[in-house]
């Protein structure tokens, strides 16, 4: 069953297309996952699926709904966990998901039987009467996803929801993700800078530039057909011609130091990639993984890091407010 | 109406922010005390308008001067909201999103009113020990005071949210507010009296909504007024009405 269909949405500012024609569609219970360079147009898209912004042209339906005639319904059919912190520091946790419960229009029963089940959830019962500004990024982190999930959606959002986090508050977060979409049956959509974590979550993928889908698949699918392992080469001068037209070689990224080459099966063409270059500095063999599937289809590293300004960095500025 | 809970929300928000935020309290009520001693006391000296001490002329305009920086200023919660997610938070609930400026207005206005009825308190305070001299401080004035702070306060929080959901930094906040708070605050007739000014600055004295809710709350606690009290409360009311108005649409036109 269909719960998203993006039908060819599009979104100008100006004279930059941010997102261009867009098609897509998601089925109920995946983990889908939107990756992309900064800029590439995800969080645009996100905006618009979300309401908060109104398409230049084209539409989608949520739930059923249509973003632009029904933006209520939609709006009621979903959560969202932003990129950045949206939870205010100066209530406590228990009193941010009392302010969600009242936006949704929950009664006081309901709210408080959903605020102690999403605080269990999320492992927070014991912080609920802290303020948010004593939480750790990972706990405030936790607290807006179970926020996102308190009306019971039947989509969640993510814009990027390990952002910054040490490693287990990544791995416990992942755990709940996996959790909601196998337990609740809840259709999740992520956006990420981490490859790996579209590798591991993710049911399918699209990887998004310049406001198209540069492809879609699942992250097994795409490294599958992308090929089998790299081949990286230090060489003073790369000559690209050298391994041109070879049926086993998927791929060739040159760069500074030399290039990296996609092949089938490096333990078979190895020595006969060698040859054809020349002597070498130093070459390395390894797996293909999903990053470098997203070099492929979008010519550039993801960026390490933030994308403007980082999670941290704008709670710091919430707290100068104050 | 689905959305009362909600706008109940975003009252609760800020009454319990406001509560927490003890210095910003302390701020707002020692600023007019300090107006009113310095500004009050110094000039006091010298001068007195119509027939009664300059305290006691200035303490009216004091009150709405603590009304136009703390109201307006209120505004700038709605920058900081955007400078964090919190905003999409709220835009992205089913509220509608006039319930969401409704909520506002509300809890702005909760902050500001609370702030003038200390000031009201330090009046009574003043007038008892003597220092205010010819305040009435009955019990109806009082409460045609409350109606005078409470329309002009709807009005000029409308003001700064309208503000505030067009800008995108703090900064840019603060410069385009203080172009409109300062010359509001000098040609309300807080300090001096309107008929002294030069008369190519009467138009504006007579647009500024801030005029007629100085002479409002000046005619009830001290009986010197210029214009009628009906006419001030028309005046004002229409002000606020218009910045709901128009504040409503630019919450529909909110930037992110």
């Amino acid at each position: 069953m269909q719960i998203i269909e993006i039908k060819n949405l599009t979104k100008k500012f100006g004279k930059l297309t941010a997102v261009d024609s867009l098609d897509l569609t998601i089925e109920k219970g995946e983990v889908f996952g939107l990756l992309g360079p900064n800029g590439a147009g995800k969080s645009t898209t996100l905006l618009m699926l979300t309401t908060l912004i109104p398409p230049t042209s084209g539409t989608a339906l949520v739930n059923n709904f249509d973003i632009i005639r029904e933006p209520d319904r939609v709006r009621k059919s979903i959560g969202i966990v932003f990129q950045d912190p949206s939870s205010d520091e100066m209530l406590t946790g228990y009193e941010n998901l009392k302010l969600h419960g009242l936006l949704y229009d929950m009664d006081a029963a309901l709210r408080e039987e959903r605020i102690a089940e999403v605080l269990r959830l999320v492992d927070l019962t014991g912080r609920k009467d802290d303020m948010v500004k004593k939480y750790s990024g990972g706990m405030r982190r936790r607290l807006e996803i179970a926020r996102g999930l308190m009306h019971h959606p039947e989509i969640l959002f993510l814009d990027e929801p390990t952002l910054g986090l040490d490693p287990q508050t990544r791995e416990h977060i992942w755990e709940y993700i996996r959790k909601l979409a196998t337990e609740k049956n809840i259709t999740i959509i992520i956006t990420t800078h981490y490859m790996d974590e579209a590798d591991r979550l993710c049911n399918r993928l699209a990887i998004i530039d310049r406001g198209k889908i540069a492809v879609l698949g699942s992250p097994d699918q795409l490294k599958k057909d992308l090929g089998g392992d790299i081949i990286r080469i230090r060489i003073k001068n790369f000559n690209r011609e050298s391994l041109a037209g070879l049926d086993y070689v998927k791929d060739i990224q040159k760069d500074d130091e030399g290039a990296s080459v996609t092949v089938r099966d490096a333990s078979l063409h190895l020595q006969d990639v060698l040859s054809r270059t020349g002597p070498v500095e130093s070459v390395e063999v390894r797996p293909l993984t999903l990053e470098d599937v997203f070099i492929h289809y979008t010519g550039r590293a993801i960026r390490e890091g933030a994308p403007e300004g980082g999670w941290a960095e704008k709670a710091m500025q919430a707290r100068l407010r104050k | 109406m689905s959305d009362l809970k909600g706008i109940y929300a975003l009252w609760y928000r800020e009454f319990k922010v406001f509560q927490r935020e003890r210095s910003r309290i302390v701020a707002s009520i020692i600023n007019p005390i300090l107006w009113l001693l310095i500004i009050g006391g110094g000039l006091g000296s010298v001068l007195s308008f119509g027939g009664v001490d300059y305290l006691t002329f200035l303490y009216p305009g004091i009150l709405v001067q603590s009304l136009l920086f703390s109201a307006v200023f209120f505004g700038v919660y709605i920058v900081w909201d955007k400078k964090i997610d919190f905003l999409k938070e709220v835009l992205v609930s089913p509220m509608s999103r006039t319930s969401i400026f409704i909520g506002k207005i509300l809890g702005g206005s909760t902050d500001t009113l609370l702030q003038s009825a200390i000031l009201l308190l330090i009046g009574y305070a003043f007038s008892v020990t003597g220092v205010l001299a010819g305040i009435t401080f009955s019990v109806v004035s009082v409460v045609i005071a409350c109606i005078f702070l409470f329309v002009t306060t709807v009005g000029l929080v409308s003001i700064g949210l309208i503000i505030g959901s067009q800008m995108e930094s703090p900064e840019g906040f603060q410069l385009i507010s203080s172009f409109l708070i300062f010359p509001m605050f000098f040609l309300s007739g807080a300090l001096f009296p309107i008929e002294n000014l030069p008369g190519w600055l009467t138009p504006f004295v007579l647009l500024n909504p801030a005029t007629y809710s100085v002479d409002g709350l000046r005619g009830t606690l001290i009986g010197l007024h210029r214009f009628n009290l009906g006419v001030d409360l028309l005046v004002i009311s229409i002000f606020s009405l218009a910045m709901i108005l128009i504040g409503t649409y630019a919450f529909r036109k909110i930037k992110l």
